[in-house]
């Protein structure tokens, strides 16, 4: 009965104003505490009960800022309650998974949809490629002195123009006693992250700085082709480069067409904004890109060790045939059955936007 | 789906504000970070990142002198290159993992941002307003490694020797970093690929209801008139001071106050005048509100 008095003469002295904030100030005290648990990482210790309450709670405290939005002149509740809100957003709405999660999703099937999505630009980057070859072998063939403008080559390196057959082959055979080779390809690795990541990254200015940047690639992988088959080794490179070269040539390859999609998307944009059309091409691209990094480091572990470790042509092909393979399977035949689920769940995601 | 909006009170960071729209259509305000407090945190990050690869070289160095050691006196000689390798393998991988791993993981954390980022209070967030996916920091963290990384390799790979190649790598730098400065809301080359930005994260205390104390219907009991003077930026300004509680700030308002409505306050005790006069005003101003009347301040007339 006291109590009872007492609060109806506190609540008759308050402004009405303050009277809704103590009426709801439970819900969000209740709400800030599981919102802090959350920012520290300490789910595991927010009940069960709490964690269901959450998306009801930061609705309340959410309808509860626009009601006092237009009630309330208490400029300390209404920050308050506009920062909660914001907090709580951010967890309801913060990156669900983890990092292991999102690579469980990743390998099982996100990477190679991605890539598909990257549609046309796989074409374009693939042409541009074998044009970059071609450039290069026909530069050279029309002046071997182009031979020492496109391969950046050491002092001491034997492979230029003119070398003798038998030097030539001593490049690529026996070699399977070298030491150094996992420093070798763990140097390989962060170099060729660097040109992939690269040509990734200046799609952004239209793409075309990523042509340049194929095209001077492949022209080297073609000057050295038109150098060993003028020695008749042209089977023998080939296979010397197979080995690592399929998944490299693979990475950049698909680093290139991530990067002309980014240039693309913002070159013509169509209906969407130039800025909305760089991110939604930019999240794509960024996981084929998570995927680049892996397969350079599969490439330099190929490079480093397997290369050296193989002596014989026959055995390359083998090798660098079946990664080529596996990847042509794992990119462009595995989880299409996933690309319906996806696309309907964009198409349902749309309906509610 | 950012659109400004007229807010009633002058605001601190005017320019700065957006609202967005959540999914579940609550407008949400959000303030764009300061270029300067990213700038800040990008500073702390690459510090504690440098000193980290530092004192990881200098541990690295160390082992590998320890190993040489024990070599010298155990082994045949044939070990050093394999181990020393090894050790140069680890580095590179440490190094490699540093660069790119430090900022995905804590981006990837419940609070949206690096530890110079938590420092500065601000966080990434998506543009859209949905969900922060890991796609988006992936790639806003890829083309960090442009922006910043890239006039060191390029000037490396030239020669420090070469004059053109410092101007190429001054001009790449400084388009970069001033690219935020040339849009509203401060994006980088990397934000706009992925569609995010960086806001302010406030976190606040819930403070005490305003004390409203017995003077209400006591003392002072000011007329109509002399509450109709001050509109809600005024009345704001009043709750900061009253919040504060500093006697001599309270004197002068109390003055200002009683000079602007014509009341002589000498003698009185200025807090519980300066509480009634708050209480009032606000409940003045909040019946104005409900009624669909606003005052935004002591210029503008009984309605904006």
């Amino acid at each position: 009965m006291t109590t009872a008095f007492a609060s109806e003469t506190i609540s008759a002295a308050l402004l009405r104003s303050d009277r809704f904030r103590i009426e709801r100030e439970a819900d969000w005290q209740r709400l800030e505490a599981i919102v802090t648990a959350a920012e520290k990482g300490r789910l595991r210790r927010i009940s069960d009960e709490d964690l269901l309450a959450l998306p009801q709670l930061y609705r309340t405290v959410a309808s509860s800022l626009s009601i006092a939005r237009a009630i309330s002149l208490d400029a300390a509740t209404l920050r308050y309650l506009e920062a909660l809100v914001q907090r709580a957003w951010f967890v309801v709405y913060g990156p669900r998974s983890s990092l292991i999660e999102w690579l469980r999703g990743f390998l099982g099937g996100g990477w190679s949809r991605s890539v598909r999505g990257l549609g046309q630009d796989l074409l374009t980057s693939l042409l541009v490629m074998i044009a970059g070859a071609l450039v290069g072998w026909l530069l050279v063939a029309h002046d071997p002195e182009w031979y020492r403008a496109l391969v950046p080559g050491g002092m001491g390196d034997t492979r230029v123009p003119g070398a003798s057959p038998a030097v030539l082959r001593e490049t690529i055979f026996g070699h399977s006693g070298q030491d150094g080779l996992g420093a070798f390809a763990a140097f390989l690795f962060s170099n060729n992250a660097r040109v992939s990541l690269l040509a990734f990254s200046l799609g952004f200015a239209f793409g075309i700085p990523t042509l340049l940047l194929l095209v001077q690639n492949t022209a080297i992988v073609g000057a050295m082709l038109w150098l060993y088959h003028g020695a008749g080794l042209t089977v023998d490179f080939a296979a010397w480069l197979s080995v690592h070269g399929t998944t490299e040539l693979f990475a950049i390859f698909l680093s290139g067409a991530a990067g002309l999609h980014i240039g693309r998307s913002m070159a013509f944009p169509g209906t969407r904004s130039v800025l909305t059309a760089a991110a939604e091409a930019g999240r794509r691209s960024a996981q084929v890109m998570a995927g680049v990094v892996l397969m350079l480091i599969v490439a330099a572990l190929l490079e480093g060790f397997a290369r050296q470790l193989v002596d014989n042509t026959l055995g390359r092909l083998a090798i660098g045939g079946f990664m080529l393979a596996f990847w042509l399977a794992y990119f462009f035949a595995f989880g299409r059955a996933g690309d319906r689920v996806a696309d309907r769940g964009a198409g349902e995601a749309r309906t509610w936007q | 789906m950012a659109v400004t909006v007229a807010v009633p009170t002058r605001l601190a960071h005017a320019g700065r504000e957006r609202t967005l729209i959540t999914p579940e259509g609550v407008a949400l305000p959000l303030t764009v970070a300061a270029r300067g407090s990213r700038i800040g945190a990008l500073i702390f990050d690459l510090v504690l990142l440098f000193t980290i690869l530092f004192l990881g070289s200098i541990g690295l160095m160390l082992l590998a002198g320890g190993v040489a050691g024990l070599i010298g006196r155990f082994g045949t000689g044939r070990e050093a290159p394999v181990a020393l390798q090894f050790l140069i393998v680890v580095w590179i991988i440490f190094s490699f993992l540093l660069r790119y791993a430090y900022f995905l993981f804590f981006e990837l954390g419940p609070r949206g941002a690096t530890l110079g980022k938590r420092r500065a209070g601000i966080r990434i967030a998506a543009r859209d307003g949905g969900r922060l996916t890991a796609e988006m920091v992936i790639a806003r963290n890829l083309l960090r490694d442009i922006e910043l990384f890239m006039p060191v390799v390029l000037i490396s790979s030239i020669g420090a020797g070469s004059s053109p190649a410092w101007l190429a790598g001054t001009a790449w730098f400084a388009l970069f970093m001033l690219l935020p400065c040339f849009n509203r809301d401060g994006l980088r080359a990397g934000d706009m690929i992925a569609g995010t930005w960086v806001v302010e994260a406030p976190r606040r205390k819930l403070e005490a209801t305003m004390p409203v104390s017995a003077a209400v219907g006591g003392a002072f009991q000011f007329t109509d008139a002399e509450l109709a003077v001050y509109g809600e930026y005024e009345l704001q300004t009043l709750e900061r001071i009253l919040r504060e509680d500093r006697e001599a700030a309270m004197v002068s308002v109390q003055a200002a106050i009683g000079a602007k409505i014509g009341r002589p306050v000498d003698g009185w005790n200025p807090r519980p005048f300066l509480e009634a006069y708050y209480t009032q005003l606000r409940t003045r101003l909040e019946t104005g509100m409900r009624m669909g009347k606003r005052k935004a301040d002591k210029h503008s007339g009984g309605s904006s």
